[in-house]
């Protein structure tokens, strides 16, 4: 099932139209949805960055919507997912409520941290995102606890760790698989391999440029594949997390992808020193959303004129949640203190 | 012949109580399968209540504290032992950036009922790096509860209480204190945000405020004092963060002297703290003389016994403090 590194890092490949064989029309579309979603609330945020209206630093996932959408629906609720700094795209996979993240990167009460994180904490219990952080690596240990938690409520639940290529530069990350291995939790571990750390080249920073052989040195199951294919990895997981739910093992997935923005912020091309702009124009053209889409209309499943539709009535939805949003209070002064201690 | 409990006895007391009686209770470290890193503090925890619930891990302080992070804000309330403080500081991130602002940084929206057990073991020439506390580095942070018992019924009710506590906790025991025998009482539940600095011995001469191992020091002082004719009022303080020193001010009203004796470094220490807050707190004009602190000299712990004996704290230097704040 892995695919060859060499052409997964290679934009000029996988730019054809993905497999949906043996996938539900309802789920098809569902994927197709949320990634809208995802892409339009992330457009939304850049526009609002770019005017100064959100302060808090924004790393934003335009580019990588299929690998939270592909994880999300092969979850369930009671499953429990911890993110990183770019996070917005898992935790609208989950729940595609955009008014709860736009008034949290705006500092609302509202919002779903209550304005107390912004954009690099955000949480949704009640579907499964049980937090994220912006510490590099910080949540791996935290999402292998939740797995062991998982294993001792013996209820077939497990934890998702989502992380980049940078955090495998992290001595948490060996600490964790190896736990997680030698105690055979129920975690799944999503390198979203994107090549780039903020600012450098996977090549400048590791000897390979595939974070998979930390898993084979653990002796946990590993897959390396085509981050930008959801319908591929949601076959792939549901197969997975079928079996860790059963057998309580961990699994490493390494999805390859490619952010379109900077590293933080709502810039497409010069970040935190880097010009990539030849890269990114080629890696356009492995888009996870018109991928699925020219799959779907090839197979009739879906028109252009419903895509149409559908992006129209989402991006719609997105303007009255964010003007929404704006209009929302901030938190109470005593709010200051008041989460400090539980009581 | 009345019935005795030992320092040690309190703590391995309180697990048995948190495992017997919580079942959202499990404890993971290095050694526990074989726990002389703990001296008799968990013995035999895992014959008895299963090796699923006292759990021993590999040696990965970091992924282990954030194991325990984890799984507390999945619903149990986990403790993760630590039997040096300094092997802990690989996993600082996980307690003080994680854990501690876990709750605050997603509005209430989520907690951390996690304990860190920090155990201080250090002398017998083990040198600058198996010898540290650092407590006042973990006091410094918003968030987190930090704990220091000094008699065998707080190192047991307190254990408790940290782990039924809904924040994050530091625990931190003394070695020192292992052998500490007291008469025993029965166990009593307890709020963590209502324990408060307590009142060991009573006097007007001078006030003296111990902290978990210096409080033992302390005390015998204070009780030798006793018969020269000299009455201390003497604190042990307990709980270091958030810290309480209401009882303390009042006392130093009446007294006018104020002595802190913290077995860590002086410099942003919990000595500096505490008189701080009191000097903040109180009257100024009721003051006698300039508060004194007693703190390690500023080196790290030396190995070689004969430097051991001028580094560490003694009963002297307190005697001494004492005489200078009674003289002034």
């Amino acid at each position: 099932m892995n695919h060859d590194v060499a052409q997964l890092v290679d934009p000029m490949q996988y730019r054809q139209s993905v497999s949906i064989d043996g996938v539900d029309k309802h789920i098809l579309v569902d994927m197709l949805r949320k990634m809208i979603v995802i892409r339009k609330a992330e457009e939304k945020i850049a526009q609002h960055v770019e005017t100064g209206e959100i302060v808090c630093p924004c790393h934003l996932g335009i580019g990588q919507e299929a690998v939270g959408v592909a994880v999300g629906l092969a979850m369930r609720k009671t499953d429990r997912a911890f993110g990183a700094h770019r996070s917005h795209t898992h935790y609208l996979a989950l729940n595609e409520d955009t008014y709860s993240l736009f008034a949290e990167v705006l500092g609302k009460y509202s919002g779903c941290s209550r304005g107390m994180g912004g954009s690099m904490h955000i949480i949704d219990n009640k579907n499964g995102f049980r937090g994220s952080v912006p510490i590099v690596g910080a949540t791996i240990p935290i999402a292998t606890g939740a797995g062991l938690a998982a294993k001792m409520d013996r209820t077939g639940d497990i934890a998702v760790s989502y992380f980049g290529d940078g955090a495998c530069e992290e001595g948490v990350l060996h600490e964790s698989l190896n736990m997680a291995s030698v105690m055979n939790l129920p975690v799944l571990y999503v390198c979203e391999n994107n090549l780039f750390s903020s600012h450098l080249h996977i090549e400048l920073r590791q000897p390979s440029n595939t974070t998979a052989r930390f898993a084979d040195s653990h002796k946990i199951k590993y897959c390396t594949v085509d981050g930008n294919d959801v319908v591929g990895m949601y076959k792939l997981l549901k197969d997975e997390i079928s079996e860790m739910r059963n057998s309580s093992r961990p699994f490493y997935l390494e999805a390859f992808t490619y952010r379109w923005r900077g590293h933080v912020g709502h810039r497409e091309d010069i970040d935190v020193g880097v010009k990539r702009s030849d890269d990114l124009q080629s890696w356009k053209l492995r888009d996870p959303i018109q991928r699925l889409l020219n799959s779907m209309i090839i197979n009739e499943i879906f028109t252009q004129d419903e895509f149409d539709e559908l992006s129209n009535s989402i991006q719609m939805k997105i303007n009255t949640d964010w003007s929404t949003a704006t209009n929302a209070e901030y938190p109470e002064k005593d709010f200051l203190l008041s989460p400090v201690y539980a009581s | 012949m009345t019935k005795k409990i030992t320092y040690a006895d309190g703590i391995l007391e309180g697990f048995e109580y948190l495992l017997e009686n919580h079942k959202d209770f499990f404890v993971i470290g290095q050694g526990l399968w074989s726990p002389w890193y703990v001296g008799s503090t968990m013995k035999d925890l895992d014959k008895k209540y299963g090796k699923e619930r006292v759990i021993d891990c590999p040696v990965s302080e970091l992924a282990t504290t954030g194991a325990t992070v984890g799984a507390a804000i999945c619903g149990y309330r986990p403790m993760i032992v630590h039997p040096r403080v300094d092997f802990m500081l690989l996993a600082v991130d996980q307690i003080v950036t994680q854990a501690a602002k876990w709750r605050y940084m997603f509005g209430g929206n989520s907690s951390c009922p996690a304990t860190f057990r920090a155990i201080i073991n250090r002398g017998g020439e083990q040198g600058a790096q198996h010898s540290q506390s650092l407590h006042s580095w973990f006091a410094h942070i918003p968030g987190l509860r930090v704990v220091m018992p000094y008699s065998a019924k707080d190192a047991r009710n307190l254990l408790i209480s940290s782990v039924l506590s809904d924040d994050p906790v530091m625990f931190i025991e003394d070695r020192w204190l292992y052998e500490k025998e007291e008469e025993y009482t029965e166990i009593e539940i307890i709020d963590l945000k209502d324990v408060t600095p307590q009142r060991l011995q009573s006097g007007s001469d001078a006030t003296v405020v111990g902290i978990s191992y210096t409080s033992m020091l302390c005390e015998k002082v204070v009780q030798k004092l006793q018969t020269e004719n000299v009455f201390c009022d003497m604190f042990d303080i307990r709980v270091l963060n958030p810290l309480n020193v209401n009882e303390i001010v009042k006392s130093v009203e009446q007294t006018g002297r104020l002595l802190v004796v913290d077995g860590d470094w002086a410099s942003c220490g919990m000595a500096s703290e505490i008189i701080t807050r009191v000097v903040e707190e109180m009257d100024l004009s009721k003051l006698k003389a300039s508060p004194i602190r007693i703190t390690l000299p500023d080196a790290p712990a030396p190995t070689s016994k004969v430097l051991e004996e001028s580094y560490y704290i003694t009963e002297f230097d307190i005697y001494n403090s004492i005489q200078k704040l009674l003289n002034s």
